[in-house]
């Protein structure tokens, strides 16, 4: 019974650290570079935040399906599909996740005082040291914040990962689907239970956001 | 004197050599254009705020890129629009610091002072200049304590100790002492002056105070609206500023 709740946060886990190196990199660099459609770039970033799931999955099918580009190549190379897999899943996941982290990133990044950075650089540090030691330390706590709210969102996807994952049990059955299957086939308890479970962890969830805030304001 | 001695830069007199253009804001805007040499030992960048005495310290340090001109220390050249040559920020050694103080507060006062310090060393050995340097500027104290728990003062103090720790080149003060009551400055300044001539390593200092820049450079650059009025002897251009000043000077020579 508590499989697909597995499922979900080994997806999830795998899903949020792909999308922290990538987002908090891109985030980065939204931050750094005043580059032409920059905006523009930040504004298709944010456009899987409020685009109907099905919409997004349906993008995401055609992108990365059977007879797509991607999706041929990855076949070629890996044997095997991405849609309707555990991959697919994982995609689903990750796009879920990956604007909160270049969010937060970026607006994180940029809170931190300018100056030190500039100081670590008179310092003998050259641009990726100063980063590593000086920039990203200072706003890693609105950036921890941004990766617990990805994983939330990741953890709860439904639209995506059946329209590009399907509903297979133990491959891409994941929580969210397993309380809709829960529920059409009459078993309420288990559906009630795994409900619950995901409700207790996104209370978590938010306790865990709202400390690294507080703290973020006493440091 | 003692223990950092060994960590003096390098003997060799050093003369830092100026001469950039700089706008900001399209044509309506400020311009900077200063030409000026700056030899080992003090001298003050004096003026009012807004003179452009800031953009002047960015461009040395490698912050800001000047529209045009050339800035060289000694034979090295940091700058020149001619050939469209930089060196970037982090090569120069030119330890800036900032009125801000820009100290890092996720970490230690001795951590921040061990950040510029050559990692080609070892460990134990930065760590011992580290605390050197600290204990030099009175704050041996604070090692292990982190930036927001610091007084002004011993803010600065920890600010010193940290440009002087990367061996610097060159030494940029922007209004280093302006956060600071009458005595501290003095203290401060004292310290610093001592510090200055152990290393003979040239040190430029931003400030619109006037007692300031009499109590601890040897030489004066007068800028205003963006332009050098005028450069020579601190006490040809900043003249006896009455009793009040005098007891300060008084004070801070016989310490």
């Amino acid at each position: 019974m508590w499989e697909p709740l597995l499922l979900s946060f080994r997806v999830s886990a795998v899903a949020v650290l792909a999308a922290s190196v990538l987002g908090i990199a891109v985030g980065a660099l939204l931050e750094r570079r005043r580059f032409p459609g920059r905006e523009l770039v930040d504004a298709l970033i944010t456009v899987p935040m409020v685009l109907p799931p099905t919409v997004l999955g349906y993008y995401l099918l055609v992108l990365l399906g059977r007879r797509s580009l991607i999706g041929g190549i990855f076949e070629e190379t890996f044997g095997g599909p991405i849609v309707f897999t555990v991959t697919g899943a994982t995609v689903a996941a990750f796009v879920g996740a990956f604007p909160f982290i270049v969010k937060s990133s970026r607006s994180s990044l940029e809170s931190v005082d300018h100056r030190l950075v500039q100081a670590a650089r008179t310092l003998g540090a050259g641009p990726l040291r100063a980063f590593l030691t000086v920039h990203l330390p200072l706003a890693s706590r609105g950036i921890a914040a941004g990766i617990v709210l990805g994983f939330a969102r990741a953890l709860g996807d439904f639209g995506v990962t059946l329209m590009i994952a399907g509903n297979i049990p133990g491959e891409t059955r994941t929580a969210a689907l397993a309380i809709y299957d829960g529920v059409q086939a009459g078993r309420s308890a288990e559906a009630g239970a795994l409900a619950l479970a995901l409700s207790l962890m996104a209370v978590a969830f938010l306790y865990a956001i709202n400390r690294l805030g507080l703290k973020a304001h006493e440091a | 004197m003692n223990a950092v001695q060994g960590t003096v830069p390098n003997a060799a007199p050093r003369t830092l050599s100026v001469s950039i253009r700089h706008r900001y804001g399209g044509s309506g805007g400020f311009s900077v254009a200063v030409d000026f040499e700056a030899g080992p030992g003090i001298t003050s960048l004096f003026g009012r705020s807004g003179a452009g005495k800031s953009t002047v310290l960015a461009a040395i340090a490698g912050l800001i890129r000047p529209d045009s001109g050339r800035i060289a220390l000694g034979g090295e050249t940091w700058f020149d629009s001619s050939t469209g040559f930089e060196l970037p920020v982090h090569r120069r050694g030119a330890a800036l610091v900032f009125q801000s103080l820009a100290l890092f507060p996720h970490l230690t006062a001795l951590d921040n002072v061990r950040y510029g310090i050559s990692r080609s060393l070892p460990a134990d050995e930065r760590r011992g200049r580290a605390l050197a340097l600290l204990e030099r500027m009175r704050v041996g104290h604070l090692a292990g304590r982190k930036p927001p728990s610091f007084s002004g003062g011993e803010g600065q103090r920890v600010a010193l100790a940290r440009a002087f720790a990367m061996e610097p080149r060159l030494v940029l003060l922007d209004e280093p002492f302006s956060a600071l009551d009458r005595d501290l400055r003095l203290q401060l300044a004292a310290d610093l002056c001592g510090y200055v001539e152990e290393t003979g390593v040239p040190l430029i200092h931003v400030t619109h105070n006037r007692s300031e820049a009499r109590a601890i450079a040897g030489r004066v650059i007068l800028i205003d609206g963006g332009r050098v009025t005028a450069a020579g002897g601190t006490d040809d251009l900043l003249p006896d500023g009455g009793a009040d000043e005098r007891a300060e000077l008084s004070a801070l020579r016989n310490r």
